[in-house]
């Protein structure tokens, strides 16, 4: 029963969501939007399942004195001060989000604004690492993807245009690499998307006639 | 030989170390470089340029901190963009890490119309957490998904929402996203849905993946990254801060391909070597 | 079908649209034509006309289209009309509420905000400088009404159906005994690889199911992948860690792990640890998990799921801590990434194929001969749509495309 309650709701659920797209009739599509709406609830009753979990882990390794425990000593520290000021913020504005000279949005301004920013721009160093390091032009084939590779590294900033710009038009940087985004580029892209939607639909519909069913719990 | 070897050994937080330099320099010292506008960002401009004055423009800024480089200046100029046609905006945001950071822009970018004011000219509803979810109950009605904005008021109370109901009240969705959800699921769940004419704008990175789209038509107009960014505030005379990271991004480029170079060549002639 | 059809279409017909020849003469009132609000030197626009009201279709009966032909004196560059207002009422006497007002030039309106069959009247007001002037006649009566079938989605049901058909019968027939052909998929191949080298080594392997959340079906094949990995690490008896970003993934992740401890015979194995909620931060996840590798140095690193900028972030340090990495993801746009940094790599679809190609289950490959099948008719229809357009024939186009 554990198994089979969990596994009828995903295909009645499933199947009146199909049905929803062609049926727009209120009978349809009035359940179907109440649905949604009911999926917005359960993802934010999921957030303190994730908590309760970070803080059971990070506890744990703190009182064992595992190594590195000082900086699970930050983590659990920063959770819980971001959590309290985040709800004695939410009180003070009655629900809504904290205003300019709160403590919440200086945390968000000064901490989480900057780190964030400094994790994406490290992607700056890891391409040019990766490139020089695993970009290997070993076949013909590998050959054509670098030389289309720095037409429209090149082409899609200034430098590649000023580097070109003896050229006529349709010879320059920026011209040849329109031309690989929207014609050669474009194509292959649509190839990989129209398998992937269509892998989509058959794990969706293998998750509705419950045929995949090992997501929904260990025991049998 | 010594130099390729030298250079099979060296080690990547040289290359790191190059590479921030690179691009601290310019934006110090810019180099002016010029900017050409493309097709995808004509697009773009023409699309808001053919909204009726007065209208009602959704906004959805779907990004976080992260990508400030990428998006803000998009966001900047776009909002800019839509209050100088008289635009009313509505603007949302599907991250939760993004809505403190939209408001901030948006505010300081109509502090520049001093005419303008919030809840008549633009709306910030904030934040909601559902994903695709909260766009598929944004076309049962705005304030279904958004009973409240961002600062707590009641949404059907603004004087701007009154004649806000649906999809069916905007002429135009702007998009500007950095990832999940974003873009492709606005395209696919509201503009695949209601029809709804839209513009994005996105990180350089993923660019690529909606050129179908806009080749389809179901994108009017694509602003790929910073070298979106930059061309859109050409393309509208401004000189914004996507127009002076140009240079630091240019030679960021130029190094990448020189790294793809280099490895190859020392690829290649230690392979001959070996042999 | 035709029969079908038939009935469609008569379900279509059924909310009968009601055209401006229904209209009835405005009741006279406070708008009367060519009274004006506010003194100006300018003349009162003439009326708009011909206000038509249907009801928009393929909808639960939850608006009405409304068009009208423009004032005279609506031209580009004239400033004789500003606005046209449109309003409604359950009577054609009155009294009227206003439902929009649009901007001259405008000629068509969306009433999303009508109930479900009440009967509703509309007048059209051209408003100007000079004072407003309401068209001579009400439309009227009119109602929005539901409809069962979404006439414009005919074809993507058409495929749908035979997609479906296809997965089902090639279902039936592995059911039957009839295991079909599936290929290698070399990076599947390597998971196991890759952890039998971390087991050599006495290192963990590290799982990583994407930075989406449930809701997107990538994160439910990464989940489903990991039980197949986790069954194996469970019978080579090597730790795994799975950092989770979001909270419904976490809890599906730990029963999945448990499951595959569980199917290995090695229950008392499980480490209630090895699932880990993270954050649904995309950079503060990136940096858990890039922490994970540099301190536990995990020998086997598996990617598999929905990824975007933190791929190479990931995949880099990854690398540089010397583990064998496998990936797989649909993102298109970070395949590249993948592919550079990663010893094998799922292209799109593979993906979702993993994992009917991991347990070999004959009901899960059979899905996937369906999917191949549909594959097929999809070319045939890019190939006839391109020769029919290139011929200036649009109708298969016109077919495909929804609203």
């Amino acid at each position: 029963m554990k198994r089979e309650l969990p596994l009828f709701l995903t295909a009645v659920i499933g199947i009146f969501m199909i049905l929803s797209f062609f049926v727009p009739h209120q009978w349809v599509s009035v359940p179907a939007d109440f649905l949604q709406t009911c999926a917005i609830i359960v993802v934010a009753f999921g957030y303190v399942l994730g908590g309760a979990n970070v803080l059971r882990v990070n506890l744990e390794a703190i009182s064992k004195r595992e190594p590195d425990w000082a900086f699970k000593l930050v983590l659990v520290g920063s959770l819980v001060v971001t959590f309290v000021v985040g709800i004695f913020d939410g009180i003070r504005s009655h629900g809504a989000f904290p205003g300019e000279n709160s403590p919440s949005k200086w945390i968000y301004d000064n901490m989480y604004s900057a780190m964030g920013a400094t994790m994406f721009a490290l992607l700056a160093f890891f391409i040019a690492s990766a490139a020089f390091r695993a970009f290997r032009i070993r076949t013909f084939e590998a050959g054509l993807l670098a030389v289309a590779a720095l037409i429209v590294m090149l082409g899609r900033v200034p430098v590649g245009d000023v580097m070109t710009s003896w050229l006529p038009e349709w010879m320059r940087l920026g011209s040849l690499q329109q031309w690989i985004m929207d014609f050669p580029q474009n194509a292959s892209k649509r190839a990989i998307l129209i398998g992937a939607a269509l892998g989509v639909m058959a794990t969706g519909l293998r998750v509705i006639l419950g045929i995949e069913r090992s997501y929904l719990s260990g025991e049998d | 030989m010594g130099f390729v070897d030298w250079v099979s050994r060296l080690d990547r937080r040289w290359i790191f170390l190059t590479m921030g330099l690179l691009v601290l320099g310019p934006l110090l010292h810019p180099l002016a470089l010029p900017i050409h506008v493309t097709p995808p960002v004509r697009g773009f401009v023409t699309a808001v340029d053919a909204v009726p004055k007065g209208s009602t423009v959704l906004m959805s800024c779907d990004y976080d901190p992260a990508s400030i480089p990428e998006m803000v200046p998009m966001t900047r100029t776009a909002f800019r963009h839509l209050m100088s046609r008289d635009c009313h905006v509505v603007v949302t945001c599907l991250w939760a890490g993004g809505a403190g950071l939209v408001d901030s822009i948006i505010t300081e970018v109509a502090r520049e119309f001093p005419g303008k004011t919030y809840g008549v000219d633009w709306v910030n509803l904030g934040y909601k957490a559902g994903n695709e979810a909260v766009m598929v109950v944004l076309g049962q009605g705005i304030s279904n998904a958004f009973p409240r904005d961002y600062w707590g008021h009641d949404v059907k109370s603004l004087p701007m929402m009154s004649s806000v109901r649906d999809y069916s009240s905007f002429p135009l969705l702007v998009n500007i996203s950095a990832g999940y959800p974003g873009t492709k699921e606005w395209v696919q769940q509201v503009q695949g849905r209601f029809h709804l004419k839209m513009v994005a704008g996105v990180t350089a990175v993923s660019a690529p993946e909606y050129y179908p789209y806009l080749q389809s038509g179901q994108l009017q107009g694509l602003l790929g990254g910073m070298a979106g960014a930059a061309e859109y505030e050409v393309a509208r005379g401004e000189k914004g801060s996507a127009t002076r990271g140009m240079d630091g991004q240019s030679l960021g480029h130029l190094f990448v391909a020189l790294c793809i170079i280099m490895g190859n060549v020392v690829a290649r002639v230690q392979k001959k070597k070996e042999r | 079908m035709f029969a079908t059809a038939a009935l469609v279409t008569a379900l279509t017909l059924w909310g009968s649209p009601l055209r401006a020849q229904d209209a009835v003469p405005a009741a006279p009132d406070s708008l009367a034509a060519g009274s004006s609000s506010e003194p100006s030197s300018h003349a009162a626009p003439a009326p708009a006309s011909g206000l038509a009201v249907t009801d928009a279709p393929n909808d639960a009966g939850r608006s009405l289209a409304l068009s009208w032909k423009a004032s005279p004196n609506d031209a580009p560059g004239r400033l004789d009309v500003t606005n046209y207002l449109l309003e409604r009422s359950i009577a054609p006497a009155g009294p009227w509420s206003p439902v929009d007002s649009v901007l001259a030039g405008t000629l068509t309106l969306n009433d999303g905000s009508v109930r479900r069959d009440v009967d509703y009247f509309y007048r059209v007001t051209s408003v100007g400088p000079g004072g407003r002037t309401l068209a001579g006649s009400v439309t009227g009566p009119v109602r929005a009404t539901s409809q069962w079938i979404n006439s414009t989605r005919y074809s993507v049901m058409l495929l749908s159906g035979l997609f479906f058909a296809f997965v089902l019968y090639f279902i039936g027939s592995a059911q039957a005994g009839k295991k079909p052909f599936i290929r290698r998929i070399p990076g599947v191949d390597a998971i196991e690889e890759a952890i039998g080298r971390a087991t050599e080594m006495g290192r963990p392997v590290l799982y990583v199911p994407g930075v989406t959340d449930i809701d997107d079906i990538q994160t439910v094949a990464g989940l489903v992948i990991l039980e197949n990995v986790a069954k194996v690490t469970a019978r080579y008896q090597t730790p795994i860690r799975v950092p989770v970003p979001y909270p419904i993934p976490f809890a599906i992740a730990e029963d999945m792990v448990k499951s595959g401890y569980l199917h290995a015979g090695r229950p008392e194995q499980y480490d209630p640890d090895s699932v880990r909620f993270i954050s649904p931060e995309q950079f503060a996840y990136v940096a858990a998990v890039t922490g994970i590798m540099l301190r536990d140095k995990p020998a086997a690193h598996i990617f598999m799921g929905a990824f975007f900028a933190e791929s190479l972030l990931l995949a880099e340090t990854g690398f540089s801590t010397g583990a064998i990495q496998v990936a797989g993801t649909a993102n298109v746009h970070q395949l590249p990434f993948f592919v550079v940094a990663c010893d094998y790599t799922l292209i799109g679809e593979e993906l979702f194929a993993a994992s009917a190609y991991l347990s070999g289950e004959p009901k899960l490959v059979g899905s996937l001969k369906g999917a191949d099948l549909i594959k097929v008719v999809i070319i045939a229809i890019v190939i006839v749509g391109c020769v029919l357009e290139t011929l200036g024939r649009h109708g298969l186009t016109t077919w495909l495309s929804t609203q």
